[in-house]
């Protein structure tokens, strides 16, 4: 797939979640009390997008996960909640 | 367009959406045994369970023109009780000579715990005893990378265990290479909002060997789409994809891999 043809098909989807990541922020920080860990974790994957450092989304992925490798003692959750506090 | 679900919860689904399917060009659809939602009792629920999978889900399929095949175990989810999980294991053998029983799955790992881990390798064993096919649920989110590792180390630490009969679900950008580049099969899921999107899915395809790849609705209880397939194979053609590119992904690719179990018949 051309370049032309890419944006032909995802410019215009990829600008729409471009400006509503932007539109969270905003709402996030006029939300009063504090944030936590995810936002922080957010705006370190968000540094992933600029720069012509290749694998975008990969990097992306990475800013959220775990990078430990020792199992936990015990699930005590079943879900996730996309963000790991670094 | 013909195409194989290789990876849905028909059980939480309604028969419109086996009707929608068929209507796709769905022929087949398998079935990975999962968590329902909540915990079941005992290892009697369970029991339910399978015999749904291996006897009224099947002709509820047929009566739209599909055949199902569906995976036995104990899901990650429910894995941190270790007595209980023995007590399911126990019960998969008197089910796996069943005709639309294609092997052990979807086992794996759900938030990388010491005891879903036991769990994990008991089924592994399970499966090499049995000379099972493997399918791995991956963990969720944030904690996908640590647990796809960990896996993955269950799993090549196992001679018994040919990576060619290992499909690995569920995996995105930051997981994809490390599963093909073990020669494990991987699973890409669409899903509307975790997992990967049709565009992302075609990304991957178009930078990795696409030979050890499918895609998958996982389709159950929660937001997803059981006709995540059929869409994504549309997007795959809006890209210029030949027909042919489409077909083996779609179809060829999950009918190589599920035709190493003798029950997999086309």
């Amino acid at each position: 797939m051309t370049k032309q043809k890419t944006l032909d098909l995802y410019f215009l989807d990829a600008r729409h979640k471009l400006i509503e990541l932007a539109a969270f922020l905003d709402r996030v920080e006029r939300a009063e009390g504090k944030d936590d860990f995810r936002l922080k974790s957010f705006r370190r994957a968000l540094g992933e997008l600029t720069g012509k450092k290749k694998k975008k989304a990969r990097n992306v992925l990475l800013a959220f996960s775990d990078p430990t490798m020792e199992p936990i003692d015990k699930a005590t959750s079943k879900g996730a909640c996309g963000a790991f506090p670094k | 367009m013909k195409y194989i679900e290789p990876h849905a919860h028909m059980v939480s689904r309604t028969t419109d959406d086996y009707e929608r399917m068929a209507l796709a060009g769905c022929k087949i659809v398998c079935e990975p045994a999962f968590w329902a939602g909540f915990d079941r009792s005992s290892p009697a629920g369970f029991f339910d369970y399978f015999c749904q999978l291996t006897e009224h889900e099947p002709k509820r399929a047929a009566k739209f023109g599909l055949k199902h095949f569906c995976w036995l175990c104990i899901n990650s989810k429910e894995a941190e009780d270790v007595k209980l999980a023995g007590e399911v294991i126990a019960l998969i053998p008197k089910f796996l000579g069943r005709s639309n029983v294609l092997g052990i799955g979807e086992i794996g790992l759900n938030k990388n715990s010491r005891n879903e881990l036991r769990v994990l390798e008991m089924q592994v064993e399970l499966a090499a005893k049995h000379n099972q096919l493997i399918l791995v649920h991956t963990p969720h989110l944030e904690d996908k990378l640590k647990g796809t590792k960990l896996i993955l180390d269950v799993l090549k630490n196992d001679k018994r265990i040919k990576p060619e009969r290992v499909i690995i679900d569920h995996v995105e950008e930051h997981t994809v290479e490390m599963v093909l580049d073990c020669g494990m099969w991987a699973g890409m899921t669409l899903y509307p909002e975790t997992k990967c999107t049709p565009a992302r899915a075609i990304d991957i395809l178009e930078t990795y060997d696409r030979e050890r790849l499918w895609m998958n609705s996982a389709c159950d209880w929660g937001v997803s789409d059981p006709l995540a397939v059929p869409k994504t194979a549309l997007e795959m053609k809006r890209r210029g994809h030949r027909a042919g590119a489409v077909e083996k992904i779609v179809f060829s690719n999950p009918k190589r891999f599920l035709e190493q179990s003798p029950n997999f018949k086309v």
